[in-house]
């Protein structure tokens, strides 16, 4: 399971409307006590795909080296990404696998040219073999 | 020895460490040495064919060793190899864009029979299937046309019509059946039309063409096929579709004959090309006034949909400039030349017409009310006749309709005399009597008033909405026709 509250909801959502009908992507940024992930805040990170960016993003590494920072000087890990799927469905394509790793957690949104649609959370597998969607919940404003 | 920095996620696989410090000479060698040491990373960082995964970069100090020699990087005592994924992601390559167009299995099985046929094939059924064709009208003409067209596949249907289905219409207009009377027409077709083709989209226009919604209505279509029966209507679609630039696949009908043509002002003539201005009011009767043969509008509304969809495939030689006259008595049919009229008023050199007009106005057709008063004849009502009747007053009652109008039903005691042969049979009728006239409708009887009136005829009344009337409000045992 993942817990955001509604005001980071709001910022990813944001982001996917704002990318569209590009792929927008970002850090989770949070905490992980005691199998309680809890995302504080997301960064945006550039989409540094060349190419295709409507169904492609890339987080470059110096960007992971600067958002491993971020989390670090604020107490904080990276517990995973964001991004978005311009006009398909909150679903982890074949390609997110094979780019996933087993301990981040990666949400996606589905994006259209209304607004934003669903948004899921998936974990990929030990043996990275299938991603399993997780529970995701948002936890209302303090 | 060379010190490696894990990234939080991959940690864990190393026993929560940060750094591990590995022998090696070369980048290579301490990366075998690292998974060498913790297995758990192997799958992390290769790939099955025992390469490093797209996403894993590794950095000797601050550099890429992309950008350096690769696995033969050389590595030395205090370098410190990083290991950090590059994050990446997306969506699935979108399935190619469904052409509005493209065929389903099951359509592919449904027209088979034009898949095979070279002239059409899977091309020409997707021209069908993306084409947008407007049926002004569901009558006689409009049944089978949009029969037809919804059966060969016509992606898009729209239809215009505000009447409701009456039993008089049963007798040529085949999208409605019993069931169907009194429900409104465009619900009965849009019904029988999914029920031939689900696949195909029907647009209802539950409202009559006028000026004000020509435009917009036509619009939104490839092609226009005009089954109206009145003039104001077939000048307003003529002008519409000139100034919107679509074809006006037209036919109209009468009795045992009709007439096709394709109306398209950037290839050919248009209607007004054809005929400049409407016959003046009366002079051509309408169906409902002179009949038509149920069977006519089945074989010129084919006509139509064969025209429309030889337009949408582009094959074939379109009616274009030909006016097609069909006799169904003596099953002939001819062929005359049209051409472009250049002093057209609408579609010639310097039109006149630049926007749609008042056709009512056009075609002379002045609102009914005002129409009686202008005629003038004084007029008397069923109930008014009835009541006559009843007080067994003396008067002449004069049926002007034709003998085999009389022949489904007439009012006891009348003069018969047709509205043609009155002139010459006057001498049966006295001025010192009281005359009423009727008709079917009343308005044959108002001609035959006034004609009687101007001879000298002073004690003489039109019945107002004629035999249809008394059927209506006296005496429902007199059939309606």
């Amino acid at each position: 399971m993942i817990r955001l509250d509604g005001e980071t909801l709001a910022a990813i959502r944001e982001h996917g409307r704002a990318a569209y009908p590009e792929e927008c992507c970002g850090a989770l940024l949070g905490t992980a006590d005691n199998g309680a992930v809890r995302v504080s805040r997301v960064e945006r990170i550039e989409n540094a795909s060349r190419e295709e960016r409507r169904r492609r993003y890339v987080i470059a590494p110096l960007e992971y080296v600067r958002v491993e920072r971020l989390a670090d000087a604020d107490g904080l890990s990276v517990l995973g990404f964001y991004h978005s799927h311009p006009d398909h469905p909150a679903v982890p394509s074949e390609y997110d696998r094979e780019h996933g790793l087993p301990v981040f957690h990666y949400v996606v949104l589905a994006v259209g040219p209304e607004s934003p649609g669903e948004i899921a959370s998936y974990v990929l597998s030990e043996d990275r073999g299938v991603f399993q969607r997780e529970e995701l919940l948002i936890e209302s404003d303090r | 020895m060379p010190k490696f920095l894990l990234p939080t996620p991959l940690r864990p696989y190393a026993g929560g460490a940060a750094t591990v410090e590995v022998a090696g000479q070369t980048v290579g060698g301490a990366l075998a040495n690292l998974v060498g040491r913790h297995e758990g990373l192997r799958q992390h960082l290769y790939d099955g064919a025992g390469r490093l995964r797209s996403f894993i970069n590794v950095y000797r100090n601050d550099e890429d060793v992309r950008y350096l020699e690769k696995d033969e990087t050389p590595v030395s005592d205090g370098d410190a190899l990083s290991i950090i994924p590059s994050i990446a992601g997306g969506s699935p390559a979108p399935p190619p864009v469904a052409e509005p167009s493209a065929l389903s299995n099951e359509e592919i099985r449904r027209y088979s029979r034009h898949l095979i046929m070279p002239e059409v094939g899977m091309e020409g059924q997707k021209k069908l299937k993306a084409a947008r064709v407007l049926a002004v009208g569901t009558g006689g003409l409009g049944s089978p046309l949009s029969l037809y067209l919804a059966a060969a596949g016509v992606g898009t249907i729209g239809l215009v019509d505000y009447d409701v289905v009456d039993d008089s219409n049963l007798q040529r207009q085949i999208l409605f059946g019993v069931a169907d009377i009194g429900r409104p027409k465009l619900d009965a077709a849009e019904e029988r039309l999914r029920g031939v083709n689900p696949h195909v989209a029907i647009v209802k226009y539950e409202e009559r063409l006028t000026s004000e919604n020509a435009l917009r209505i036509i619009r939104d279509f490839d092609i226009v096929a005009d089954g109206t029966d009145n003039f104001p209507t077939r000048y307003l679609v003529n002008d519409a579709c000139v100034f919107t630039g679509k074809p006006n696949v037209y036919a109209s009908i009468f009795r045992f004959e009709g007439q096709a043509s394709v109306f398209w002002a950037e290839k050919g003539p248009c209607y007004r090309c054809l005929y400049a201005e409407p016959p003046p009011p009366g002079l051509v009767p309408s169906c409902a006034e002179g009949g038509v043969l149920g069977i006519l509008p089945g074989l010129l509304g084919l006509i139509q949909a064969t025209e429309t969809i030889k337009l949408i495939l582009g094959s074939g030689d379109p009616l274009i400039g030909r006016l097609l006259l069909v006799d169904a008595l003596g099953m002939r049919f001819r062929e005359l030349k049209l051409r472009k009229n250049p002093d057209c008023v609408i579609c010639g050199k310097n039109p006149t017409i630049t926007k749609l007009v008042d056709y009512e106005a056009f075609c002379g057709i002045v609102p009914e009310a005002a129409a009686s008063a202008s005629s003038g004849v004084p007029e008397i009502s069923v109930e008014e006749l009835k009541a006559m009747r009843d007080r067994r007053e003396e008067f002449v009652l004069v049926d002007v309709r034709e003998p085999h109008e009389i022949e489904i039903c007439a009012l006891p005691g009348s003069v018969r005399i047709p509205l043609g042969s009155l002139p010459e049979n006057l001498n049966r009728l006295s001025t010192a009597d009281e005359i009423v006239v009727h008709c079917k409708s009343g308005a044959r009887s108002a001609k035959a008033v006034k004609l009687l009136r101007d001879a000298g005829f002073r004690k003489v009344r039109n019945l107002a909405g004629g035999i249809t009337r008394w059927s209506e409000r006296i005496d429902p045992s007199v059939p309606k026709y």
